[in-house]
């Protein structure tokens, strides 16, 4: 580089420039912060829902899913499940009761997670919950995921 | 090696290596599970090896990272390390904590895991890259304060570069931003945006740092330019890669239920992301051209050229690929996100940690490098590793596009799994480049062991020792 273009100059680029725009990011997230009530569903963030994240969390779900986009992409994206199951929760319920212990030769399935009937209820009100989610395009670009 | 202390990188770098090789083997059952779905099942269901490949790649690359710290650390500051007693005690906790963490991966359920671990008096867990128990990620706090305090009181007591506080400043960001792991809200939007504190903050900010000033370092020695020279790049680099990447950040925010903001602002400072690592492509060929010696060491500037370029080809272009919105409205979350992280971390910090494992190896043992012999074969396992890595991201990428087409793009779009199905062909090519990979990671521990006559630096050694 140039001597015209000091040691010093670029120093000053390094600290200005982080310092700058980490302040930004921190006044963007504060205002992502207050403006997320109108998208994020949190008024249906009922205490069923709340047990319904915790068991996703422990059965570790995200290693093979994606919940909008994020995840594993191994296995079919959830944040519009209820919707590509005709907004039923029944139906949710009844795929992962199904699940063979076994597996399925030669393909992939889900575990069977033994889950009782009020877990049930909370994975699939969970999942419920996280399609109210107001997505930005309203992501995924169709109903496959 | 100039103090003693620095050998205590030797035991980091070995538990790296070590670590290396289980997430390999981890990710050829994930390549294998991806074609035959019952591959190990109900035993190792695909979300535990994915568990375990990637833990694996984030604990040996910190490894890696602290191992590094404790090699140039103390040559940079011209003193001992601070309290060499502390770096060896951590080393065997972070193993311990880190070997307990895998083996419960590995042997019981999940669920269970966060039962014995209690996770319910503070809820961390299932969450990806954050499945470690919370006493696990508490444990890797503590690890990294020590290390950083050692570290820390290491430099400021010493001669300060701008390489080490560069490293510093990565090191305590690291260590910062991995505290909102502790994070984890009900709101599932409020838990998604801080998640990325952890997640973006690391690999596409302060990472950058460290590998910066890794590489700084090793370009220092074995070319032995100016100082000078080199410290303005490398304020340059990290100054562009924060520019960038902190608002960056906004790229992960498009599809979460953030505000629309993030759409413009995601996209534009993202795009941004590839500079840096293009500037440290032309620094890397630049000071290389304008050596000063021919160090012995051939295989660790081949390291360093590499890293670079794939940093550069991985992170850069593969992230650019599918970073603006537009684009990532198709891609999220697909087979292209995939492509992009397996050459981004290979390219960026999987190699950075191997050209200084490769500098720094043959000196703790008591040679300036490496055998000829012995860097042929190191070499052979960088082209291995490398070229087999460019491959599985190219089929990784022609999976994800046609993915994108036949579930998202065309008029009747077809289910996931039905997609699955039809990409076969590009997953069985993925998990063939993956076994060469497997064979260059074998190649390359073998180079350790190969015997055959020292190489010496050409004319003295003495006379153009760095001069700042």
């Amino acid at each position: 580089m140039r001597e015209t273009f000091t040691k010093g100059m670029a120093r000053n680029i390094y600290y200005g420039g982080s310092v700058f725009f980490f302040l930004v990011f921190i006044g963007l997230t504060v205002d992502t912060v207050q403006t997320l009530p109108k998208t994020d569903n949190r008024e249906n963030l009922t205490e069923e829902v709340v047990a319904g994240k915790r068991l996703w969390e422990h059965n570790n779900c995200i290693g093979c899913h994606t919940l909008l986009g994020e995840g594993a992409y191994f296995a079919p994206e959830l944040g519009n499940v209820y919707t590509r199951f005709g907004e039923s929760t029944e139906a949710i319920k009844g795929f992962i009761k199904s699940r063979p212990v076994d597996g399925i030769p030669g393909r992939r399935s889900m575990p069977q997670f033994n889950f009782t009937d009020q877990e049930l209820e909370e994975i699939a009100q969970f999942l419920k919950y996280a399609d109210g989610i107001k997505v930005a395009r309203d992501w995924p670009p169709n109903i496959q995921g | 090696m100039k103090y003693e202390s620095q050998s205590i990188a030797k035991l980091y770098f070995i538990a790296a290596i070590g670590l290396f090789v289980g997430q390999i083997l981890f990710g050829v059952i994930l390549g294998l599970q991806y074609v035959i779905g019952d591959f190990l099942f109900p035993e190792i269901p695909f979300n535990v090896a994915r568990m375990v490949h990637t833990n694996l790649l984030i604990v040996w690359l910190l490894f890696g990272f602290m191992g590094a710290a404790y090699f140039l650390v103390p040559e940079e500051s011209e003193r001992e390390l601070y309290a060499p007693w502390l770096a060896k005690l951590m080393f065997w906790i972070f193993l311990v904590a880190g070997a307990l963490t895998i083996l419960g991966y590995l042997l019981v359920p999940y669920a269970t895991l966060a039962e014995i671990t209690m996770n319910d008096l503070l809820p961390t867990m299932g969450r990806e890259f954050l499945e470690q128990p919370t006493i696990t990620k508490i444990g890797i706090v503590v690890v990294l304060l020590a290390f950083i305090f050692n570290i820390g009181m290491t430099i400021l007591t010493g001669r300060k570069t701008v390489i080490t506080l560069v490293l510093l400043t990565g090191l305590v960001g690291l260590a910062v931003f991995f505290l909102f792991s502790f994070y984890n809200p009900h709101n599932l939007v409020l838990d998604k945006y801080f998640w990325w504190f952890v997640v973006h903050l690391w690999v596409e900010g302060v990472w950058e740092l460290i590998m910066a000033s890794l590489l700084a370092y090793v370009l220092i020695k074995v070319t032995g330019v100016d100082r000078e020279v080199i410290e303005k790049w490398l304020y340059i680099i990290i100054a562009m890669a924060l520019i960038s990447g902190i608002i960056g950040t906004g790229h992960h925010f498009f599809w979460i239920g953030a505000p629309d903001y993030w759409q413009w602002l995601g996209s534009v400072f993202s795009a941004l992301e590839p500079i840096p690592f293009f500037m440290m492509t032309l620094f890397a060929f630049n000071v290389v051209n304008k050596r000063r010696r021919d160090h012995p060491n051939k295989a660790a500037t081949l390291w360093a050229l590499g890293t670079a370029v794939m940093a550069f080809l991985g992170a850069g272009v593969w992230g650019f690929l599918h970073t603006l919105a537009p684009v990532n409205f198709y891609t999220h979350g697909t087979q292209i996100t995939a492509a992009h992280g397996h050459m981004a971390f290979y390219g960026a910090y999987v190699m950075v940690v191997l050209t200084i494992i490769s500098y720094s190896m043959p000196i703790m043992r008591g040679r300036e490098a490496a055998n000829a012999r012995a860097q042929v074969v190191e070499m052979w396992s960088f082209w291995l590793m490398t070229v087999s890595m460019v491959f599985i991201t190219l089929f990784l990428t022609g999976a994800g596009i046609l993915q994108v087409y036949l579930q998202r793009y065309s008029e009747d779009p077809m289910s996931f799994m039905a997609t699955q199905e039809k990409v076969e062909i590009f997953y069985w090519m993925r998990e063939g480049a993956g076994l060469i990979f497997l064979i260059g990671l074998i190649l390359y521990i073998i180079s350790f062991f190969v015997k055959g006559e020292d190489v010496k630096m050409l004319g003295s050694s003495v006379s153009i020792e760095e001069t700042s």
